[in-house]
């Protein structure tokens, strides 16, 4: 039998794979004052060599398929593995943001200088908080380098994940990246209590959700008799099954909605967020969504796409949940970590707009919407874990006040991020906005349009209420400081600002970009 | 006997399943009624692949062992961890983080 592998469409995550089997020979093998060095080196070298090849993937002029050859649109787009991934200019864009934002989250993650102990993560994850081993660890400055292995495995599923064209593979996937989310959640420095109860959270309800994931794609099965999404988008059409078709999409919305942390799956996201290690929280409130909104596209787009009609008033339900939950939550939390998950829940109801519409468009404005929050969201995050005071990061939002008088550049730039996240002109955000609510009105969801353009007026208050707490109020006397990061921080959050900025003031490049990708393949 | 059954006795599984999940306050019954509904979607597939004819769901159930013994791994360990520090493996207990 003659199976299509296509090795060159899949290498991006090959690469990432292979990386991630070479630093566990790394940690087994290498001396431990060497490790550092040389998994930084790994880790960056692999997401730089596999972000090249995605580039020249998506510039190549396409021979083989004359439907193609004849209109704008260039680049790979194939269904490799025997069906089971596909290659296509949405599933390309959205792997190439994860990359982007894997890299400047490796550069948070390998911080050394806030923290006076060493990295966000504890010198040892075995040994009892508060006992003897760990303060032995951490006098004798161990770090744990087991974290970029895990951090390879997890950016390696995230790039199968959206791009997996049948239920098994994104079974898989969707574990491969998900566990080792929960053991990085656990390795908190400082708080370890708070950190491992956020893993036991994640890890349970993770579980939970992917089991219904899995039980939907055996309903889908049953019915269709195959797990491929375009043979089971034909076969839905003409089936008579209608009671296990709808569970089975019900129960697999479920997981995919769980893992962007839509309402009503959406209590894990605070808990979570507070929980784990701050450089995490940039990366996973980043690159999680990316590439669980990737899939959720895909699935409803693709696999779903000839049932629109059953699925989208479930779809509005959630989205228009989502995003007042969401909004009005935040409103009430006094933690900065918890008011930046609630307002990432609310993000993922805007972000649903773009699945509601169902449409070319919103399928372009999604793809922008996710770049442009991912990075807002990244510099959010780093610049939280810079505010600290003696017992390590001040999280509560009094804490905060007059910040912008003791260090304005800090402050200067996180309000940048704020406005981006309220969506206010000549940001990132406002553009990614404008153009998935264009999209969901054109795709007939005025309603909830109108509904997400309230939702953004409670979330402005939130947001706007940080920049006053930080520009307008006396700082208290023993308030936190903000600590000067090394390089590595410093060219995380200018990478992000740089992208806030510029996909507010010069979208349009990255417009043209996303519509000129075309749809997903079936 | 007609295949479908199995179907049936497969969502049975599952909703003691998640059933347990809901219900129970110990970790390790929290985590045994998690793979308890991973090998309920294993059972409708294999059941499904008799019912359809196709060797999808054959595949499936191989890979779907293979992510389970993977989370157990995962899971084991966060629950060990948390007993090592709390001496419980009470899931109502780790309640530092609320609202």
């Amino acid at each position: 039998m003659n199976v299509n592998i296509s090795y060159q469409a899949l290498a991006p995550i090959i690469i990432l794979l292979t990386s991630g089997v070479l630093s566990v020979l790394i940690e087994a093998l290498v001396p431990r004052t060497f490790r550092r060095p040389i998994q930084l080196v790994l880790v960056l070298s692999s997401i730089v060599l596999a972000f090249a090849y995605l580039v020249f993937n998506s510039t190549i002029a396409l021979t083989s398929d004359p439907a193609f050859s004849g209109g704008q649109i260039k680049g790979l787009r194939e269904i490799a593995a025997a069906g089971a991934i596909a290659i296509d200019g949405p599933g390309m864009v959205i792997q190439g943001i994860i990359l982007l934002i894997s890299f400047s989250a490796a550069l948070l993650l390998a911080e050394r200088q806030i923290d006076p102990q060493g990295d966000a993560f504890t010198a040892r994850a075995s040994t009892l908080p508060g006992s003897e081993d760990e303060r032995q660890f951490t006098a004798n400055g161990w770090l744990q380098t087991e974290i970029w292995p895990l951090f390879l495995f997890c950016v390696g599923g995230m790039l199968l994940f959206p791009v997996s064209n049948d239920f098994l593979i994104m079974f898989v996937a969707l574990e491969v990246f998900s566990l080792p989310l929960y053991l990085l959640a656990s390795m908190a420095r400082r708080r370890r209590l708070l950190s491992q109860e956020a893993a036991l959270k994640y890890f349970i309800l993770g579980s939970f959700s992917s089991a219904f994931f899995l039980f939907g794609a055996a309903l889908i099965y049953a019915a269709t008799s195959s797990v491929n999404f375009s043979v089971v988008s034909v076969a839905m059409e003409n089936s008579s099954q209608d009671g296990l078709i709808i569970s089975g999409i019900a129960m697999i919305a479920v997981g995919l909605l769980f893992k962007v942390g839509a309402v009503p799956f959406h209590q894990w996201v605070p808990d979570v967020y507070q929980g784990s290690p701050t450089p995490l929280v940039a990366f996973m409130s980043a690159a999680t969504k990316v590439a669980a909104f990737g899939a959720l596209l895909r699935v409803f787009y693709v696999a779903f796409g000839s049932m629109r009609w059953d699925w989208r008033p479930m779809m509005w339900v959630i989205a228009g949940l989502t995003m007042i939950i969401g909004s009005l939550l935040a409103v009430t939390q006094t933690d900065m970590k918890r008011m930046l998950a609630f307002s990432s829940v609310a993000h993922t109801g805007f972000l649903l707009l773009g699945v509601v519409a169902s449409s070319a468009a919103g399928l372009s404005s999604s793809l922008f919407y996710l770049l442009a929050y991912a990075f807002t969201s990244l510099g959010t995050f780093a610049i939280v874990g810079l505010v600290r005071d003696a017992s390590g990061e001040a999280t509560h939002l009094s804490q905060w006040a007059g910040l912008g008088k003791k260090s304005p550049w800090i402050a200067s730039i996180f309000a940048l991020f704020l406005l981006a996240l309220a969506g206010i002109p000549l940001t990132s955000g406002f553009t990614g906005k404008f153009a998935i609510f264009t999209a969901a009105v054109e795709g007939g969801a005025t309603p909830l349009v109108i509904i997400a353009v309230l939702a953004s007026a409670v979330a402005a208050f939130f947001y706007a209420r940080v920049i006053v707490l930080m520009f307008f109020t006396e700082p208290p006397t023993d308030g936190p400081a903000v600590v000067i990061p090394s390089g590595l921080t410093t060219v995380a959050i200018g990478i992000s600002a740089a992208f806030t900025l510029l996909l507010g003031i010069a979208p349009q490049p990255v417009l043209e970009l996303v519509i000129n990708v075309g749809l997903f393949i079936r | 006997m007609n295949p479908n059954n199995y179907l049936l006795l497969a969502a049975i599984l599952f909703t003691i399943g998640a059933y347990g999940v809901l219900v129970r306050r110990n970790a390790i019954i929290v985590f045994l009624s998690v793979e308890l509904m991973l090998n309920a979607a294993n059972l409708a597939f294999v059941a499904a692949a008799r019912n359809t004819g196709t060797l999808d769901g054959l595949v499936a159930a191989f890979f779907v062992m293979v992510v389970a013994a993977a989370e157990v791994v995962v899971g084991l360990a966060i629950i060990v961890t948390i007993f090592r520090t709390r001496r419980s493996a009470s899931i109502d207990e780790a309640s530092l983080m609320k609202y």
